[in-house]
């Protein structure tokens, strides 16, 4: 089932997975002289969620910044909804549908939840500067419109009660789920989560796990994230790819990456006896 | 007259008999006007009582095409939203009965209740109470069908027994022509005397006991209370205290069908206070917990104030504290105390007034248990007409309460519209009223145990009647209550709580039940007494340490000796006085047992634990030694000994006096 990358199945859970929506095929990221990526492929299917996992410096993060089209890799082509990507702005994949979250939370500190989260409607603003400003004619009614999606966002992630408070006074955890609330408003259909639950506490990962199984199951999102936390990640994920040091050592279902030696060598170090 | 007080509660037949038939009232009176709000989406969406009914019915349909029989048991579980009210009022409109859980309830504890009442349809709030249901369905009971409302992560579940809230409403739309008369012919069918809900009551004891409420209970309840505080259509409530509670099913349907006012449900529990404030009810009801926790956010934010803004404050606070209430009660104020208390509140009060959300209150409410006079004192200066009143699920709700003028802090006020008090041999209250309940469901025996042949409800609360007042205090449980060896009663959380109203003392436990005199374990509150030794530069390294501080003691010695004073005013209480205390070198805790979890002082092991202290207490010696097991956090045991100073305290000789007097 899963060798066919145009036809779609159904997880033991009850989920539908689709068609492949995006592949990666041979990418190569150099710095200077170090390989971050060394000719990695792999594809993401339409409503899966997708982990990367990995050690250290492994290179997830560079992979999911050449997917958000931050770092435009030597070699090797991104394909999205079955055509070859053109070397994109960040903007642009955003554009076409791909939003982000980031490993050390980047919002806008000073603004409230509320404000952080319309920004992520930005694509959906076409009014022009003037009548924005002025707000006039179709700009308040473009502001009811995506007001109206940000409150659903903020009603689904649970955070009404912080609706008006400045993002810099509240906790971390809480400050990643106002992340997750900014990339979810943009509607995208491929949702990337740098560590989501990167420094957070058990109540906060579950809370965090439950919130990402439902954006997936309600709003039929693929998600792609990087996580260190095994337990978490093999719990979430449909998919899994394992890099280490640039390479890719395993890719499968959790399972078949829990038993690959590969795996098991990279995490846990290799005995010498 | 034990006939008397029930014949002549019978209402004429045209008057509405139900629920049901108050929200057709109701919708047919005033339909225009909003009967309940609730905050989605960051906006307060509301629905007129026309739109109510319309809702209510649709789902009165929908039940009956699900199947419902007369008599069937609806669980309805979920946080305060008005879908949650209608699906109890829709339930007994399609002649069930509607049976509200505590949200916060373990699976088990639910299993236990829908096993106990049989119920065969849930109306859960969200995919939480969903799973507690299917959970429950595992041990059990036969529920036929959840009806949830919040769809939110249910698209996986297996729908067999599962059905969404809208769905069974399009139901009902749908079936409408074909159920209509069978709805009608049901909804007629309701009297005075058929049940309009069953609420557990949680029960310190034993299982939870189903509190079978007729319309009667109800409705007479709610129309007697609504007048006794003048209750109108543009008041305004917010529902935020748990739907199984009876006084949220008295305020939010009861009250609110019979006076036809707004229920407000809040956005989410986390945003309650925000709501508050943008709502500004005009009829309040908190337990004293929320507003001592108010009180408290407010000090700790005026002493981080500027100098300026805290002496304003402070100044306005003071001048309150002795204008507001007299306003309130209506007694003489002069012009310039008048003018005084204006600027205040234009200055200070009004503003604070409208942060705690409370501008608007006409009347505030607390029961439950007893609040400090310092706090009650607080929001009467602020003008809030704050009052209490005493209650039970088996009342449905009101016993007595306090009228507007005459509201002190040590009485639970006189007894509400339709109540009869009579106090046992005991001291044990009893009452009798058309609120009391039908019975205890499926438990004739806890029924007969309760509720005698001609009505009286044993309250299991020990208390007495002011003779000049007819005010009615509650003195302790009854079975706490005691007499002393000189045969004057022992009532040791009267006492308990007076000393427990000063900031010092965190916990105090008063023993002399069939003793020459009381004695009483002090518990300092370290937060308060420690930052009171900061101020005065007193150094201590630990609790222990400060507990045995002299000066410590000495201020705890002039509080329990003003406490023997307030108590040696009531000649009926003058042997609760206490004579000798001690204040522990340890406080009580939850982990070594001496408390519950609630932190409720275990009277018993309190006893057993440190009887070398209780001796020492009567024993006349001025200290003791003693070594005490505890419990550190991590479960390790370890002992602590220490040294205490036993005081005496001054007592008021009250029959001296009275000779004197004579």
């Amino acid at each position: 089932m899963l060798d066919n990358p145009t036809e779609s199945y159904v997880t033991a859970d009850g989920r539908t997975i689709g068609a492949v929506v995006m592949e990666m095929r041979g990418i190569t990221l150099r710095f200077g002289g170090v390989e971050a990526i060394k000719d990695i492929s792999f594809d993401v299917r339409e409503g899966e969620i997708r982990a990367i996992i990995g050690p250290n410096g492994a290179g997830k993060s560079s992979m999911l910044n050449v997917i958000s089209g931050f770092y435009h890799p030597q070699e090797g082509e991104v394909f999205y909804k079955g055509s070859k990507r053109p070397p994109m702005k960040p903007f642009q994949v955003a554009r076409q549908g791909i939003a982000r979250t980031f490993q050390n939370i980047a919002l806008f500190e000073g603004m409230s939840v509320l404000d952080n989260v319309m920004t992520g409607r930005l694509n959906y603003m076409k009014t022009g500067f003037f009548s924005q400003a002025m707000w006039w004619g179709k700009a308040e009614d473009e502001e009811t419109k995506n007001r109206a999606k940000a409150e659903e966002i903020i009603d689904f992630l649970e955070i009404q009660a912080i609706r008006k408070t400045p993002v810099g006074r509240l906790p971390y955890g809480l400050k990643k789920r106002v992340e997750l609330a900014r990339a979810l408003a943009a509607e995208p259909q491929i949702l990337l989560l740098d560590e989501p639950m990167a420094g957070m506490n058990v109540e906060e990962k579950e809370d965090m796990s439950r919130f990402i199984l439902d954006v997936n199951d309600e709003f039929g999102t693929t998600i792609v994230l990087i996580e260190h936390d095994m337990g978490v990640v093999m719990d979430l994920s449909d998919r899994v790819v394992v890099m280490d040091y640039g390479k890719k050592i395993g890719d499968g279902t959790p399972d078949e990456v829990r038993n690959n030696q590969e795996v098991i060598d990279a995490y846990l170090g290799v005995s010498h006896d | 007259m034990g006939g008397k007080v029930l014949a002549d509660i019978t209402p004429s037949p045209d008057a509405p008999h139900s629920v049901p038939a108050l929200l057709r009232r109701n919708a047919a009176k005033f339909g225009g006007d909003s009967a309940y709000r609730e905050k989605e989406f960051g906006i307060w969406q509301s629905w007129t009582w026309a739109e109510t009914e319309a809702e209510i019915e649709a789902l009165a349909l929908g039940l009956l095409d699900l199947g419902l029989n007369r008599g069937d048991f609806v669980a309805v579980i979920g946080r305060n939203r008005p879908a949650l009210y209608w699906s109890m009022v829709a339930v007994e409109m399609a002649g069930g009965v509607p049976v509200p859980l505590y949200q916060d309830a373990v699976a088990e504890e639910m299993a236990y209740v829908l096993q106990h009442c049989g119920a065969r349809f849930v109306v859960a709030g969200d995919q939480e109470q969903v799973d507690k249901v299917i959970d429950a369905q595992e041990k059990g009971p036969g529920i036929e069908q959840t009806i949830y409302l919040d769809p939110r992560g249910l698209r996986k579940y297996d729908h067999t027994k599962l059905t969404s809230y809208t769905d069974v409403q399009q139901a009902g739309r749908d079936a409408r022509d074909r159920l209509k008369g069978e709805l009608a012919a049901r909804e007629a069918e309701l009297t005075y005397d058929s049940t309009c809900v069953m609420l557990y009551t949680s029960g310190t004891t034993g299982k939870p006991k189903g509190v079978v409420l007729s319309n009667r209970n109800i409705i007479e309840a709610s129309k007697s209370s609504s007048e006794f505080d003048s209750l109108r259509r543009d008041d305004e409530v917010l529902a935020y205290l748990p739907m199984a509670w009876v006084g949220d099913f008295i305020f939010s349907i009861g009250q609110a069908y019979w006076t036809g006012f707004c229920v407000n449900c809040p956005e989410s529990a986390d945003t309650m206070m925000t709501d508050l404030r943008e709502i500004g009810p005009t009829y309040f009801f908190a337990p004293p917990r929320v507003f001592e926790n108010l009180l408290t956010s407010v000090m700790i934010r005026m002493e981080d104030a500027g100098s300026f803004k805290k002496k304003l404050f402070d100044r306005a606070m003071t001048r309150a504290k002795e204008i507001g209430p007299k306003i309130l009660d209506g007694k003489p104020v002069s012009g310039a105390e008048k003018l005084a208390y204006a600027w205040d509140n234009m200055m200070v009060i009004g503003p604070l007034k409208n942060t705690l959300g409370m501008s608007r209150v006409r009347v505030g409410y607390t029961a439950g248990e007893a609040i400090g006079p310092e706090i009650f004192d607080f929001y009467r200066a602020l003008g809030i007409n704050l009052k209490q009143l005493y209650g039970q699920t088996e009342a449905s709700v009101f016993i007595t309460q306090q009228p507007d003028s005459e509201v002190r802090p040590d009485t639970v006020g006189v007894p509400s519209p339709g109540v009869e008090l009579k106090i046992g041999e005991n001291g044990e209250v009893f009452y009798r009223s058309p609120g009391t309940f039908v019975e205890y469901f499926k438990n004739p025996e806890s029924t007969a145990d309760t509720k005698d042949a001609e009505g009286w409800v044993a309250t299991g609360d020990a208390g007495f009647i002011e003779e000049d007042t007819g005010h009615l205090r509650i003195l302790d449980r009854a079975k706490d209550v005691g007499k002393t060896a000189s045969g004057g009663l022992f009532a040791p959380k009267y006492v308990e709580n007076k000393l427990k109203f000063y900031p010092d003392i965190l916990e105090a436990v008063v023993f002399g039940n069939e003793r020459e005199f009381c004695t009483a374990f002090i518990n300092i509150d370290l937060t308060a007494v420690g930052n009171w030794a900061e101020r005065n530069n007193i150094a201590y390294a630990s609790y222990q340490e400060l507990a045995g501080h002299p000066q410590v003691l000495a201020s705890i010695q002039s509080h329990v000796e003003a406490v023997n004073r307030s108590v040696a005013e009531d000649p009926m209480l003058a042997h609760c006085q206490v004579a000798r205390f001690l204040v522990l070198h340890k406080e009580l805790d939850a982990d070594d047992g001496e408390m519950t979890r609630t932190r409720k002082v275990r009277r018993r092991i309190v006893e057993e634990k440190f009887a070398d202290l209780i001796d020492a207490l009567y024993s006349g010696k001025s200290e003791q030694y003693t070594e005490t097991e505890v419990t550190y956090e991590d479960g390790r045991k370890g002992k602590i000994s220490a040294t205490l100073e036993i005081r005496d305290a001054a007592t008021v000789d009250v029959e001296a006096a009275q000779m004197a007097a004579e």
